[in-house]
């Protein structure tokens, strides 16, 4: 796998039932994007994360198909209406097959 | 303050170019709002300069000449980038390196019992007998307590060792000693400051004495200050040491650079650091 990758979420701990909430997502990822050389001329291979997925009590809330033009350590922000108490649950993909989870509770009050 | 750049704007959000279309916009808040870190940490971007300073009454951090997007960067951690590297440093510290056995935490406990170290680097350094910056201080331990091989210094390893120690003591005044044994070094690095170097020939006080505020080509001058280093700058994407950007700055005057760690730049962070005496330790930070 790529080294160094840790994914961080922020999601607020709690928020009152149909409240639109804001969330925020980085991996640090280096998204080697395939188009660079080496000092010896030879292609970087591609290594990006290639799909991002964020579920909520198993409901999709986003699906991002992400390709190599994105940057390093991809940064997500986006808002969801939370209707009862739960708990988000964030994926990553990377072209090597691993994936990364990381979820997050939140309560109604 | 700063006038406002409409370019700067489109670089800061190059950065968040992986939120496309999901991301709620940025919502920039006023620019004459002071920076305060995750809400409750503030951070003094302007005083009063100190009294060694003749040309200058108000100093002010860099993070005063960007634009609202890349200030904000700064207001929270999770959306500082430079935290990346603090949590990378975090690892670091916690692990035993070299023939001893220890790792930075088996004799200095939580990063966080270091608030306050950051503050007064350079500092004179008795034993050694020489002025020392957080990187070479952070070197000596390593060859000295823990039987480590030394960090190249400006590595990304040891900038961002730097990087923690700076964000455990964010909100503190810089407050680095001129006087005494450190007095001489300090005289060399204010000369280097004041010294025309490279083709343009120009001095450091050429742009961040005479001309601060003022664009140059894209960009607005700031006083140089170095109380926010390491920076995250958007544009290469990782932390930046002080001497990596003295010796941007004079490659820029078409100069023969001195090397990062060399004497010259240990004098000339010591004495620009103390043109910083009374803001607030800001690093990591964020710059275009």
């Amino acid at each position: 796998m790529a080294s160094g990758v840790r994914p961080r979420v922020k999601v607020p701990k709690s928020a009152s039932a149909g409240e639109t909430i804001t969330l925020k997502t980085l991996i640090s990822h280096p998204m080697e994007s395939g188009q660079r050389k080496d000092s010896s001329g030879n292609v970087i291979p591609r290594s990006i994360i290639n799909r991002f997925t964020c579920e909520f009590n198993g409901q999709m809330v986003v699906d991002v198909t992400m390709e190599p033009a994105i940057s390093t350590n991809p940064y997500f922000e986006f808002d969801a209406t939370v209707p009862e108490a739960g708990e988000f649950k964030f994926t990553w993909y990377d072209d090597d097959g691993d994936v990364y989870e990381d979820t997050k509770a939140i309560a109604i009050g | 303050m700063t006038k406002q750049v409409k370019s700067k704007a489109l670089i800061a959000l190059g950065f968040a170019a992986s939120t496309f279309a999901l991301a709620t916009a940025a919502q920039a808040t006023d620019p004459t709002d002071p920076l305060v870190v995750n809400g409750d940490l503030e951070i003094v971007t302007n005083t009063a300069a100190p009294a060694h300073m003749d040309m200058i009454d108000t100093i002010q951090s860099g993070w005063e000449f960007r634009s609202p997007e890349t200030q904000d960067l700064q207001r929270d951690d999770f959306d500082n980038p430079g935290m990346i590297f603090v949590d990378d440093a975090r690892e670091a510290w916690a692990t035993a390196e070299g023939s001893e056995g220890k790792s930075c935490a088996s004799c200095h406990g939580e990063p966080e019992e270091m608030a306050g170290v950051k503050a007064v680097y350079p500092k004179w350094n008795e034993d050694a007998g020489e002025v020392r910056t957080m990187e070479m201080q952070i070197n000596a331990c390593r060859t000295e307590n823990m039987g480590a091989e030394a960090l190249k210094y400006n590595a990304g390893d040891m900038t961002n060792m730097v990087a923690l120690l700076s964000a455990v003591s964010r909100g503190l005044p810089v407050n680095v000693a001129i006087d005494g044994p450190a007095q001489a070094t300090w005289e060399q690095g204010k000369e280097l400051y004041y010294t025309r170097t490279g083709q343009l020939e120009l001095s450091c006080a050429n742009c961040h004495e005479d001309n601060y505020d003022n664009l140059i080509r894209a960009d607005h001058l700031s006083q140089g200050q170095i109380n926010a280093f390491p920076a995250y700058r958007l544009k290469n994407a990782k932390l930046n040491s002080v001497h990596d950007r003295f010796k941007g700055c004079v490659r820029d005057t078409r100069a023969e650079t001195f090397a990062p760690g060399s004497p010259e730049f240990v004098a000339l962070e010591l004495y620009v650091a103390s043109r910083g005496n009374g803001l607030s330790v800001e690093g990591p930070s964020v710059r275009n």
